[in-house]
Parts: C-alpha cells; sequence; structure tokens
C-alpha cells in the first residue's frame, strides 16, 4: 500500500518535472517580452521587487509590443500569415477533400496511375521541388505575389491521401448509388452527403493545414520578396538579424506570431491530438 | 459495383481537376524539371547549357557536400536517440492506469509541436545563450559550479540543435505512443502476468510488439524529417547562411539551399536533391523490406 503510494507519488514527480521542462521555454518568452532590457539582463523570470508574490509588477512593461506594432511591421506580418494560412488551407482542404473523394468512390481509367503518381512524391524532399517550382512561378509571372505562396502549397500527397482514406472507411457507396438513383446531382452528392460524413477529417485537416502553412519558412522565404509582403515567419527570422540584442523585442514579436496557432490549437485540441492520432493507429 | 443510372465518365476527372492542375503545375513538372537541371549548368533562369553527369561528379567531389552529409546523418541519429526513447519513456509512464491529469499532461506535452521550426529556433538560440540564456542560469543555479558563460551554440552545435529538437517533438511522438499503448490488449497482458511474465517480459514479448507498427513508422518519420533539417540550423546560424562554426550546422539541404538560391546555381542544387531523394527512397524501401519480412501477417 505505501509502495504503491509512493510509486504513484514518484511517477506524479517525473510528470511534473517533465511537464515544468516543456512548458518553462513558453513561460520564459513570456516573461521576456514584459521586461525592460535592464530587467532582461537581471532576472531570467519576471523582475523581482516589493509587489505581489515578490514580484516588481509596476516594472513591467507594454513597451515590446508597441514597438513590435509600431516601429516593426509585426502587424503587417500577422495579417498576412493570417490571410496565407486562411487561403492555403480552405483551398487545399477543397483540392484534397474533391480529389481523395474521385480516387476512393469512382472507377475510371487512369485512377491506378494517378494514384500511384500521387503517393510516389510522398518520399521527395520538398527542398527537391522548390528550385524548379520557383522557376515555374517565375514564368507565371507571380513573383512575389502572395499566389507563389498560396498554390504551391494546396496539394501535399499526403492532404488528398487523408480524404481518400476517410472517404473509403465511412462514405458508403450504396448511399451515393441511391443518391444518384433518386436523380441528385454530382456536385450535390459530394457537397451534401460526403462532405458531411467526412465533416471530422475536414476540420483536421484543416487546422493541420493552416498550422503548416503559418509554420512555413522556406517557401515564403524563396517566393516573396519585399519585406511588405513577408508574414510573421520569415518576419521574425530578419527581426533577429536586425534587431540581435534586442531580447524583448524579439520576444514580443515570437509571442504575437506563437499565441494564435496556440489559441488555435487550445480550441481544437481533442479533434487535433485524436484526429492525427487514430489515423496512425488504425493504419 | 453495378448502377442503373451511371455517372457520366468525365465525373471523376471534375472531381480530381483542381488536385491535378496544381499538382501538375508545383509537383509533377517540378519532379521532371529537376531532373532535367541536375544535368544542366544553370545561372539564374535564363542561361543553361547541358553538362551530363558534370553536376553529380562535382557534388561528389565537394568537401562541402560531405560535411553536410555528415551534419545531417549526426542530427538524424541524435534526435532519433533522443526523442524516440524519451518519448516512448513518457508514454509508459502516462500509460500506467489511475494517472491524474493524463490528459492536462498529454496537452502539455504536445504543444510544442504546434509551433513551427523557424519559431522554436529563434525562441532556443535565446534560450541556449551564454549568460542571458535560460538554460545555463538554470544549471548554474541547481550545480553552482556550473559555467554561465557554457557556450552551447558556439561549441556544441549539434547537441543545440538537438536539444531544440527534442523540445519541439517529443511530445508528439509521445502523443501517438500513448495511442498505440492504449490500443494493447489488457487481457493479454494479464494473462501475461498470471502466467507469471514480470513487469519487463510483459513490455518485451507483449507491450512491444503491440505498439511496434506506430514505432516503426514515427523511427521511419524521424529518419525522414532528420535527413531534410533545414529550418533550425538556418535559424539557429542565419549570420552564416546556415553553416555555424566551422561548418558544423551545414546540412544537406541548407547547402541545397545555400548553392540554388544564394549562390544560384539550380543545376547543382538539383543534383544535391536528387541524391537526397535517392536516400530517402532507399530509407522507405529498407523500412518497407524490414517491416514486411519481420511480420508476415501484415
Amino acid at each position: 500500500m505505501i509502495r504503491r503510494r509512493l510509486g504513484r507519488g514518484l511517477l506524479m514527480m517525473v510528470l511534473v518535472t517533465f511537464g515544468a521542462l516543456t512548458l518553462l521555454p513558453f513561460v520564459w518568452m513570456v516573461c521576456a517580452a514584459v521586461k525592460t532590457p535592464a530587467d532582461f539582463i537581471a532576472y531570467q523570470f519576471l523582475p523581482g521587487g516589493p509587489g505581489f508574490l515578490g514580484i516588481a509588477w509596476d516594472r513591467l512593461t507594454t513597451a515590446n509590443f508597441f514597438r513590435a506594432f509600431t516601429v516593426l511591421p509585426m502587424g503587417r506580418a500577422l495579417l498576412h500569415s493570417v490571410f496565407l494560412a486562411s487561403v492555403t488551407s480552405v483551398l487545399s482542404t477543397l483540392c484534397c477533400s474533391a480529389g481523395g473523394y474521385a480516387l476512393a468512390k469512382f472507377r475510371f481509367a487512369g485512377r491506378g496511375f494517378i494514384t500511384t503518381l500521387v503517393l510516389g512524391t510522398v518520399v521527395l524532399p520538398a527542398a527537391l521541388l522548390l528550385g524548379p517550382s520557383f522557376e515555374t512561378v517565375y514564368h507565371l509571372g507571380l513573383v512575389d505575389t502572395y499566389a507563389a505562396v498560396i498554390l504551391p502549397a494546396l496539394t501535399p500527397a499526403f492532404g488528398i491521401y487523408l480524404f481518400r482514406q476517410a472517404m473509403l472507411n465511412s462514405v458508403p457507396s450504396e448511399l451515393i448509388e441511391c443518391a444518384r438513383l433518386e436523380g441528385c446531382g454530382e456536385i450535390r452528392i459530394f457537397v451534401e452527403i460526403v462532405v458531411p460524413l467526412v465533416r471530422p477529417m475536414i476540420g483536421t485537416y484543416l487546422a493541420l493545414a493552416f498550422i503548416g502553412s503559418w509554420n512555413n519558412f522556406l517557401n515564403p522565404q524563396v517566393m516573396l520578396q519585399s519585406p511588405e509582403r513577408y508574414p510573421l515567419s520569415v518576419a521574425i527570422f530578419n527581426l533577429r538579424g536586425l534587431y540581435g540584442s534586442d531580447y524583448g523585442l524579439i520576444m514580443a514579436g515570437m509571442l504575437i506570431s506563437v499565441a494564435p496557432v496556440m489559441c488555435l490549437f487550445l480550441v481544437l485540441q481533442r479533434e487535433f491530438i485524436s484526429g492525427l492520432t487514430s489515423g496512425a493507429v488504425k493504419g | 459495383m453495378k448502377s442503373f443510372r451511371p455517372h457520366p465518365p468525365w465525373i471523376p476527372w471534375l472531381f480530381l481537376s483542381p488536385f491535378l492542375v496544381f499538382f501538375a503545375l508545383f509537383a509533377s513538372w517540378p519532379v521532371a524539371r529537376s531532373l532535367m537541371l541536375a544535368f544542366e549548368q544553370t545561372y539564374g533562369p535564363r542561361t543553361k547549357a547541358f553538362v551530363g553527369l558534370l553536376n553529380f561528379q562535382a557534388v561528389w567531389h565537394d568537401p562541402y557536400f560531405w560535411t553536410a552529409v555528415r551534419n545531417t546523418l549526426l542530427f538524424t541519429g541524435g534526435t532519433l536517440l533522443v526523442q524516440i526513447p524519451l518519448a516512448l519513456g513518457l508514454a509508459l509512464l502516462m500509460n500506467r492506469p489511475r494517472l491524474r491529469g493524463r490528459a492536462a499532461f498529454r496537452l502539455l506535452f504536445f504543444s510544442p509541436s504546434i509551433i513551427g521550426f523557424v519559431f522554436a529556433g529563434t525562441l532556443f538560440f535565446l534560450l541556449l545563450e551564454k549568460r542571458i540564456g535560460l538554460l545555463n542560469a538554470g544549471l548554474h543555479t541547481v550545480f553552482s559550479h556550473w559555467d554561465p558563460d557554457f557556450p552551447w551554440i558556439d561549441h556544441y552545435v549539434m547537441t543545440s540543435l538537438i536539444i531544440a529538437s527534442a523540445w519541439l517533438s517529443a511530445g508528439f511522438h509521445m502523443a501517438y505512443l500513448l495511442a498505440a499503448l492504449q490500443n494493447v490488449s489488457g487481457d493479454l497482458l494479464d494473462a501475461a502476468a498470471i502466467d507469471g511474465a514480470g513487469p519487463w517480459r510483459r513490455f518485451w514479448h507483449v507491450t512491444l510488439p503491440g505498439i511496434r507498427p506506430v514505432l516503426e513508422v514515427l523511427v521511419l518519420l524521424t529518419l525522414i524529417t532528420g535527413f531534410q533539417v533545414f529550418d533550425l540550423p538556418f535559424i539557429f546560424y542565419n549570420d552564416s547562411m546556415g553553416n555555424g562554426p566551422n561548418n558544423q550546422a551545414l546540412t544537406i539541404v541548407t547547402y541545397l539551399y545555400q548553392t540554388g538560391f544564394i549562390a544560384g546555381n539550380l543545376g547543382y542544387a538539383s543534383a544535391i536533391g536528387w541524391l537526397l531523394t535517392l536516400a530517402l527512397i532507399g530509407l522507405a524501401l529498407a523500412h518497407r523490406h524490414l517491416t514486411r519480412t519481420e511480420d508476415p501477417s501484415r
């Protein structure tokens, strides 16, 4: 009895230690963002002082955020990230769900060929396609436009694969046949019958594509050239080059960059983790 | 599958067309084009000449390329040895029955993997800094003789990169392994316990075979992402274009980026890209071969 309780206490201690190690970088970032440069050097977390809990609350500052939005174009970069991630995730979901539906629920000449062709690209490194994609973008006259960042990100092989699997598992062919016999149009079958049946996958994929686009650094770094078009990932990268020792400012920029996706994740965490892991365990 | 009112034959193509248009433009064509480029010498998009295997020959005899290969393998091996055991250990602890706050812990451990490498890299560059960074300050508080000026980033390049990568990815792997562990049959474990199998043998003969498919996929995933590491070293050492001190942070993809986009030699970069692709295809085939022959039931 005592041994079991001791074991459980030890287990808790180990988990809490690792939890703290996971959390501390976040906490450090938030603290650094609200400190003055002097306090940043003097204190690892919040500055000590006579206030509540032994912290000098009155020395905390919002100046870093103020500067990030006024001196630096972080507000604009935030808008660009929101725009790029929203458009990319919605369009990518449309392309991949419709494509996955065609591959899963229709028999037609060329289906096997296309499935192999698409799934074969899973092993290709993204860096290999970057140069020729840039060339294509150049010939289309799209260098330094948002289209150059959005269009190459619309058709990841794993996207159409996920939807193909979801359609195979959770859309009964009989239902589609019935609707067809009743005279329902093909587009209506897809929108009103198939899409509702794979709604969980649509939610998971939307969130995945949004976060993937938000965190993408290499593509916008290559495709965009004017700093006034940069999303947060590229803006943060340049921020460290230009303001390398202004730690408070960098951390404020980091917080602005990380907080939106963190909030999205916290709201959708259940769908997110279980949606991701259920596929892996079944497959 | 028979139906009385078949769909017109072009209907599947209608649904496929948006995917296929962009896939052709930004995946199929670039693959073909990169294969052509690998045999051409290019400086910018306008001038090019066919040079046969010259690019591959040059890459093969390029000492920087082999430095990049060595560093990439070090990083990949390091992340594999740190992340997977760490994730498995955490998942096993989290799988204990009647654990309080399991969902909260899972959320906490998973949360760093939402952050992109570019942001995690920026954060860890500061965390690992001399004196002002949290890691040195923390170690100095715990072990008083720890040097607060310990040069993580300047001297321990791979260790620094692997620490950042472990923080970012261990929880992601943990979530998958935990899901797999919760699928391991409790009856089987109980039966093994009744037959007198100790905890170690139960783990080795029941739990491990149960989570093996997931474990294998995670190992492959770690290898594939490790081979393609770019963001982390590029951000850590952005003052030297991702090379780091004595080129210790130079990876295959950073070198590809430097030759293709900084030096403008897309042909050379494509040759590097295809060598990397061949390595990845080899990995995928080896994975398929190993998982097939040892487990005929799947």
